[in-house]
């Protein structure tokens, strides 16, 4: 496999009963790049990146990340599942922020951020709370860490909330739709926090209707349909010259 | 408007406001009932200071070294049955939720047979378990005489407990049901076995639900221990009725032991409070504006 290949997912399909959310779904996503997935609602993209991090599991197809096969061990011919205890292993190294943000309401903004790192990683508390705290001032709240989720703004919990996956140090995160629950002028801050996750060199996989943001931040673009991928290539390529028309359809539509 | 037309005679008087008086509201209706209130009161004073109650007596047992070992033994009953209960009841309710056929067949089973049968009926089986099990034990191991280890304490814990822990199942259940399926899948990403999801994020989070209904059942419990006092066990009404049968003060040992009772209730219910502000913290408190 490719050296700078992060994500690699092959034939990806996913059925809920008889519908089929995920048709044989491919995309490859490079160490450090950010890759944006576009589309209507319900062509299937959380889906996909639900099962990236095993929240689904997949009825076909394989996804490797960082060289691993997801969800499942390989004995010969023989795939073997993972046990609940393998499966968060292999999710330690996966961050994910959510469209509704999903801090835990019963502990503060720092506390939020250490969880994993202290139960799941087993670091000490000190010095787990040391770089939370350094988490929040790169994420402009230093001066939040006590608070509750109860007590930020939309924006600001999901600051939060990239901050608690950054804090597992992980090799990708995953992003489903960050900003669509967000006030409209809460928007930015998120999306400028997401720029410096991307300048510094993380690889992000993010679902998003801001057009903007993947035209400026992302390396490739990819846009799905009915469970399908209809186009993936150069974001420059894809958001101003789209091959398929379905593609320039949507981008026309999202704009206007 | 102009100043001058304002302070004119002629302005219009309905908005001269200054020298208006606030009279308040009537509550005739509060009034009279608290005055069927006082009155009913009164009669009910009357009546127990002319009834044939020796209130000498009710002071001289209130603190009686009988009264006060089954004041002792109550509250033991009820931390354990209840703490024996909200053990079953987690573990069943998890049990139920856990996706596992095989687990949650046997929790429900659980619910369906000890929720259906009295508390009352339950400590008597337990407590006359050696009828069909003189012994008991691991065959070649060891072995026990069912009498020696069903003491009435064990009885009631195991009859209260068990029947309590099925009740109780709900209420976690209906605790976890309440907390966010984003909060499970927020909890799996950062790389959480499921154990460590229940009880680092779910449980504490449910706790906000299941606190009002488990003090409900605690208060319960307090009261039910008074059933173990059917199979000799020394609780505080047990003790009270050893003395009444001695002294024929029925009603006034009753009374020592009722204000026994809502003393212990009243202060488990100050308890409850604080349990609430504390698994509270974080979420915007809801205040009733009436
Ligand atoms: N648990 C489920 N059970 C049944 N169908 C589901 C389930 N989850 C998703 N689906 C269906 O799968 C399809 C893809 O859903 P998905 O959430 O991935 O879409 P999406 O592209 O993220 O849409 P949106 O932009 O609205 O978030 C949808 O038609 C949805 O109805
Ligand atoms: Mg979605």
């Amino acid at each position: 496999m490719n050296q700078d290949i992060l994500v690699k997912a092959i034939d990806v399909t996913k059925n809920y009963g008889h519908f089929r959310a995920l048709d044989k779904v491919s995309l490859d996503v490079a160490r450090g790049e950010v890759s944006c997935i576009i589309g209507p609602s319900g062509s299937g993209k959380s889906t996909l990146l639900r099962c990236i991090n095993l929240l689904e599991r997949m009825d076909g197809g394989a996804i490797w990340v960082n060289d691993e096969l997801i969800g499942y061990r390989r004995e010969g011919n023989n795939l073997h599942e993972f046990s609940d205890a393998e499966i968060s292993r292999q999710r330690r190294r996966i961050g994910m922020v959510f469209q509704r943000f999903n801090l835990f309401p019963h502990k503060t903004a720092v506390e939020n951020i250490i969880e994993g790192p202290v139960q799941v990683l087993g670091e000490p508390v000190k010095e787990a709370r040391q770089r939370a705290l350094a988490l929040l001032e790169r994420v402009g709240l230093a001066d939040k860490a006590n608070h509750y989720p109860s007590e930020l703004s939309g924006g600001q919990q999901q600051r939060v909330a990239i901050a608690r996956a950054m804090g597992m140090r992980p090799d990708l995160i995953l992003f489903d739709e960050p900003t669509s629950a967000l006030d409209p002028e809460l928007v930015s801050e998120v999306l400028d926090v997401m720029k410096d996750l991307a300048a510094s060199g993380m690889t992000m996989i993010v679902v998003t209707h801001e057009l903007g943001f993947a035209r400026n931040v992302a390396n490739t673009v990819t846009f799905m349909e009915t469970g399908k991928v209809v186009e993936t290539g150069l974001a420059s390529e894809v958001l101003s010259a789209p091959r398929s028309a379905r593609t320039a359809e949507f981008i026309k539509a999202v704009h206007s | 408007m102009n100043v001058a037309s304002l302070s004119s005679p002629r302005a219009d008087s309905k908005y001269e406001i200054a020298h208006l008086k606030l009279v308040p509201k009537r509550h005739v209706g509060r009034m009279v009932t608290a005055a069927v209130v006082l009155v009913l009161l009164a009669t009910l004073v009357r009546a127990f200071s002319v009834g044939q109650i020796e209130w000498s007596y009710v002071r001289d047992f209130l603190f009686a070294p009988a009264i006060l070992d089954g004041l002792v033994n109550t509250l033991l009953m009820t931390v354990a049955a209840m703490g024996l209960g909200i053990v079953l009841g987690v573990l069943i309710a998890i049990m139920r939720i856990s996706g596992n056929p095989v687990l949650s067949s046997i929790a429900i089973a659980y619910v369906w047979i000890f929720r259906g049968a009295p508390a009352l009926l339950q400590l008597m089986l337990w407590f006359n378990l050696a009828l069909i099990f003189p012994t008991m034990g691991i065959p070649g191991l060891f072995e026990v005489r069912t009498v020696d280890v069903m003491t009435p304490f064990v009885a009631a814990v195991l009859g209260l407990g068990i029947s309590q822990g099925a009740y109780t199942s709900e209420v976690v259940r209906s605790g976890l049901l309440s907390v966010d399926s984003g909060q499970y899948e927020a909890a799996r990403t950062i790389g959480m076995t499921q154990m460590m999801m229940l009880r680092r994020i779910v449980l504490p989070q449910a706790m906000r639900v299941m606190v009002p209904p488990v003090g409900n059942e605690v208060i319960g419990m307090v009261k039910l221990t008074s059933l173990a006092s059917v199979i000799q066990y020394s609780e505080i009404l047990h003790n009270a009725q050893i003395i009444y049968f001695a002294n024929t003060r029925v009603l006034e040992l009753l009374l020592v032991a009722s204000f026994w009772y809502l003393a212990v209730v009243s202060v488990l219910s100050i308890g409850q409070h604080y349990i609430e502000r504390y698994f509270g913290r974080g979420s915007k408190s809801i205040r009733s504006s009436m």
